[in-house]
């Protein structure tokens, strides 16, 4: 008998099934990008020196109980009032610096009993060990988001004309370093480094009590 | 007639698809090998707060620690909640081990940069949180990262 051949298998349909595939992984991919809050630990210092006394005006205490309440500055208050609390705190500018120098961009009310300026002024942040996680990140979104605010507000002053279709300067500055990362720009890493200066940002934490 | 006249009679050949589910598988294993299910599958309960004032992590740097109620399969642990290292449960006293290793393994370079990317369900104690921060800094790794996701408004 003849052999007969093997009829050739049609591999037209083969791209359609690629495709398939193809699609589902495209669909089915997340490449993840993280987002969140940095922060800095304060290293762990051994060395008993007496830590500098600091006038409780220049202290912004923020508690958060185990039931999430909120005590700023010895009244409960609403997390969303707490932003304006803070930039206010920030921004008083009532006295002078170490240097001896007065906070002349701030354009906060002066008042004598709140900070000094933006360099001494710190904010204090306690919560209780059953606090949920959940409020003390409420909390700290806020109390970054009044640092980001008056950064802002300063970027845009000294820099808006780098940047005049920007609607937010900081931001834009930000995001340019990012880009920029392997290739350093000196004259713009400055400006970044001028405007943080301007708020230094000094957010401590104290330990939860233990019971 | 003119000589150029001649060439008209033949159509133009069709293109030869040939190739084509050659392109299209190696688009298809590149996006197979890109894909990363999941690094680490999670044993904890895991729904991140939410914040607005995010930046970007950059994941080459990072060393992630979890924590959280144990999820449903894993009942036998309790349900207070836990703090995960890639695929196990650890105590809080060993959290400083776990991330020195981890650091370790990493680029030297970026050893001295290393963020350590805290995912907490928000439903946790921040007392947890405060005793892994403690020892972190015991770790000497002081750069901190809270994930979360970004609030849309």
């Amino acid at each position: 008998m003849a052999k007969r051949a093997a009829p050739e298998v049609n591999a037209g349909s083969m791209a359609d099934i690629a495709f398939l595939l193809l699609i589902f992984f495209l669909v089915t991919t997340t490449i993840e990008k993280d987002k969140g809050l940095l922060r800095s630990l304060p290293p762990i210092d051994d060395t008993e020196v007496e830590p500098p006394i600091i006038r409780q005006k220049n202290l912004f205490t923020v508690l958060i109980n185990r039931n999430n309440q909120l005590l700023v500055e010895d009244e409960q208050m609403e997390l969303k009032d707490l932003r304006q609390a803070a930039i206010e705190f920030l921004d008083n500018g009532g006295g002078e610096n170490q240097a001896g120098e007065t906070c002349d961009y701030c354009q906060g009310k002066r008042l004598d009993d709140s900070s000094d300026h933006p360099d001494k002024a710190i904010i204090s942040m306690k919560h209780d060990r059953e606090t949920t996680y959940e409020k003390y990140i409420e909390v700290q979104n806020e109390l970054v988001a009044a640092y980001n605010y008056l950064r802002e507000r300063e970027a845009s002053r000294l820099y808006k004309k780098y940047y005049p279709d920007a609607e937010f300067v900081y931001a834009t500055m930000l995001e340019e370093k990012e880009k920029n990362q392997f290739s350093k720009d000196e004259v713009l890493n400055e400006r970044i480094e001028t405007v943080k200066k301007l708020f230094p940002m000094k957010l401590s934490e104290a330990e939860p009590d233990k019971n | 007639m003119s000589k150029f006249r001649k060439k008209d009679k033949g159509e133009l050949p069709a293109i030869s698809t040939a190739s084509l589910p050659d392109i299209v598988f190696m688009l298809l294993f590149f996006f197979m090998v890109a894909t990363v299910m999941r690094d680490s599958s999670l044993m904890i309960e895991n729904i991140l707060p939410s914040a607005d004032q995010v930046e970007k992590l950059k994941k080459d740097r990072t060393v992630f620690i979890f924590a959280g109620k144990p999820s449903s399969q894993y009942k036998q642990f309790g349900t207070e909640p836990r703090i995960q290292f890639n695929d196990a449960f650890i105590a809080v006293e060993d959290v400083k081990p776990s991330v020195l290793q981890a650091i370790s393994e990493l680029n030297e370079e970026l050893q001295s940069k290393v963020v350590i990317g805290l995912k907490v369900d928000k439903k946790t104690n921040a007392g947890l949180v405060s005793d892994i921060k403690q020892e972190l800094r015991k770790a000497n790794a002081l750069k901190v990262m809270y994930i979360a996701n970004v609030k849309t408004e």
